[in-house]
C-alpha cells in the first residue's frame, strides 16, 4: 500500500520523501555531523589504520586528508552539489596516485566514512527507529553520489595519467637521428605494434626529406620479437624510404629473430641487411663516399691517406 | 593539362604540376618516349612532387615509362614523391621496384650523372 502523507506514516522501505522534507532532514544530518565533527573524524582516521589502508601515508596526513573529505563530504551533503567535491576528489587523486595509492584504498575510505557516518546516527536515533528509517532514505542516496563520485574521480584520474603516459612513451620511443651529413639512424626499442610501426614509417619519411638522407639505418637490436606483421611492416618502410630516394640498411637482427624469419618464411631479399650499428654505419658511410682513416694511432703507424 | 617536357643537357624533364587524369598520363607517356628519340636522351626525370595522391594507373604508367625509356636507351628515375603518397603507395602494394627514386629534381640530376660516369 503507498501512503502518501509522509507525516502521518512511512513506510519501512522504497520510499521517496518528499523535497521539503529531505531538506529539513539532511540539515539535520549535516548539523549532527557538524556537532561530532572532532569524534567521527577522529574514529574513522582510526579505522583507516585499523583497515591497513593508505599504508603509503603517514599517521598525520591520513588525519589532515581525513579531515579535509569529511569537511567536503558534509558540504556536498548539504548543498547537494558536488563540483566542489569533484574537484576536491581529482585534487586528491593527482596528489596520492604518485605515491601510489591504490583505486581499492580509496573507495575503501570513503566507504569506511559512510560506514562511520551511519554507525553514529544508528546510534543516535535507536529509539526513534521511523526517524532514524528517514534519516537514512536521505543519507543513503546522497551518500552514495558521494562514494561514486569520487571513485569515478580517482579512476578518471588515473587514466588521465595512463594516457599522458602512453603518449610520452610514443613521443620519446622513436627519435630519428643524423649521424652524419645525409645518414639517419632509426634505432627501435621494444614492442612494435601495427600503430607504432605506422607512426615509426611517417616520422621516417618525414625526417628522410627534411634532412635529405640518402642512407638510413634501422637498428633493432633492441626489438625482443618479430612476427610476420611487424617483418612486413619492416618491408613496407623499406619500400616508402626507397621511392623518397633513400636506401636503408637494417641492423641488429639478432639470432632468435633471424631464425624465426627464416622458419615462417619472411622474404627479406630486397632488405639490406648487416649484421650490428656499427657495420651499418660502416656500409652507410660507404654508400656515402665517405671514408673513416685514423690521424694518429699510439701503437701501430697509421696508412698514409 | 598537357605535361610540360623540359629537355637539359642529356636529360628530359617532366615536371607534373597538377592532378592528372588517366589521358594525361597516356600522353605524358607517348610523347616522353617519342622525345627520348628525337632528342637523343640519356635521362628522363619525372617530377611528381606536385601529386599527392598516386592510383594504381599512374604507378603503372610510371613504370611503363621507365621500362619504355630503357628500351629505347634511357635510364628514368622518379623524384619528389611525397612522404604520404610513399606511405599510401606501399600499403595499398603499389610498387616501383627496379625503378630508380630519388628525393628531388636536384638528386635525380646526380643520380643519372653518376650513371653517365658509370658508362663512360
Amino acid at each position: 500500500m503507498k501512503v502518501k502523507d509522509t507525516q502521518t506514516a512511512v513506510p519501512l522501505q522504497t520510499q521517496q520523501p518528499s523535497g521539503e522534507d529531505t531538506k529539513g532532514l539532511l540539515r539535520e544530518l549535516v548539523a549532527h555531523l557538524r556537532q561530532n565533527r572532532t569524534q567521527l573524524r577522529e574514529e574513522w582516521a582510526r579505522r583507516i589504520t585499523q583497515a591497513q589502508l593508505l599504508t603509503a601515508m603517514t599517521e598525520e596526513e591520513i588525519f589532515a586528508e581525513a579531515t579535509s573529505v569529511y569537511d567536503n563530504y558534509v558540504e556536498a551533503l548539504e548543498t547537494g552539489t558536488f563540483e566542489a567535491l569533484q574537484a576536491y576528489a581529482r585534487n586528491l587523486s593527482e596528489r596520492i596516485i604518485p605515491r601510489g595509492v591504490e583505486t581499492h584504498e580509496v573507495i575503501g575510505i570513503v566507504l569506511l566514512l559512510r560506514d562511520v557516518l551511519a554507525r553514529s546516527l544508528f546510534a543516535k536515533y535507536h529509539e526513534d527507529f521511523t526517524k532514524l528509517n528517514r534519516i537514512l532514505d536521505s543519507y543513503e542516496p546522497a551518500a552514495n553520489r558521494i562514494a561514486n563520485t569520487v571513485a569515478v574521480g580517482f579512476v578518471q584520474e588515473r587514466e588521465r595519467i595512463i594516457r599522458q603516459q602512453q603518449e610520452a612513451i610514443r613521443e620519446l620511443s622513436t627519435p630519428v637521428l643524423q649521424v652524419r651529413e645525409r645518414l639517419l639512424i632509426l634505432p627501435i626499442i621494444g614492442v612494435i605494434d601495427p600503430q607504432r610501426a605506422r607512426q615509426l614509417t611517417e616520422q621516417l619519411l618525414r625526417a628522410i626529406r627534411t634532412n635529405r638522407a640518402k642512407v638510413v639505418v634501422i637498428d633493432i637490436t633492441g626489438v625482443a620479437a618479430m612476427d610476420s606483421n611487424v617483418a612486413n611492416h619492416l618491408v613496407q618502410t623499406v619500400e616508402a624510404s626507397r621511392l623518397l630516394g633513400a636506401t636503408v640498411i637494417v641492423t641488429g637482427l639478432s639470432p632468435e629473430i633471424a631464425q624465426t624469419l627464416v622458419t615462417i618464411g619472411v622474404d627479406l631479399s630486397e632488405m639490406a641487411t648487416v649484421g650490428d650499428l656499427q657495420g651499418g654505419i660502416e656500409e652507410a658511410e660507404r654508400l656515402l663516399g665517405y671514408k673513416v682513416l685514423a690521424l694518429a694511432e699510439p701503437a701501430a703507424p697509421s696508412q698514409p691517406a | 593539362m598537357e605535361v610540360p617536357i623540359l629537355k637539359q643537357g642529356h636529360y628530359l624533364i617532366a615536371s607534373i604540376q597538377s592532378a592528372l587524369t588517366d589521358a594525361d598520363l597516356s600522353q605524358l607517356r607517348e610523347a616522353l618516349i617519342a622525345r627520348v628519340g628525337k632528342y637523343r636522351a640519356r635521362g628522363v626525370i619525372v617530377d611528381v612532387t606536385a601529386l599527392d595522391v598516386m592510383d594504381s594507373f599512374a604507378v603503372r604508367t610510371l613504370r611503363d615509362i621507365a621500362h619504355m625509356a630503357r628500351l629505347r636507351g634511357s635510364e628514368t628515375v622518379i623524384v619528389g614523391i611525397q612522404p604520404e603518397v610513399a606511405f599510401a603507395m606501399v600499403q595499398l602494394g603499389l610498387s616501383l621496384k627496379g625503378i630508380a627514386t630519388a628525393l628531388d629534381l636536384e638528386e635525380g640530376l646526380a643520380f643519372l650523372d653518376a650513371k653517365a660516369r658509370e658508362r663512360a
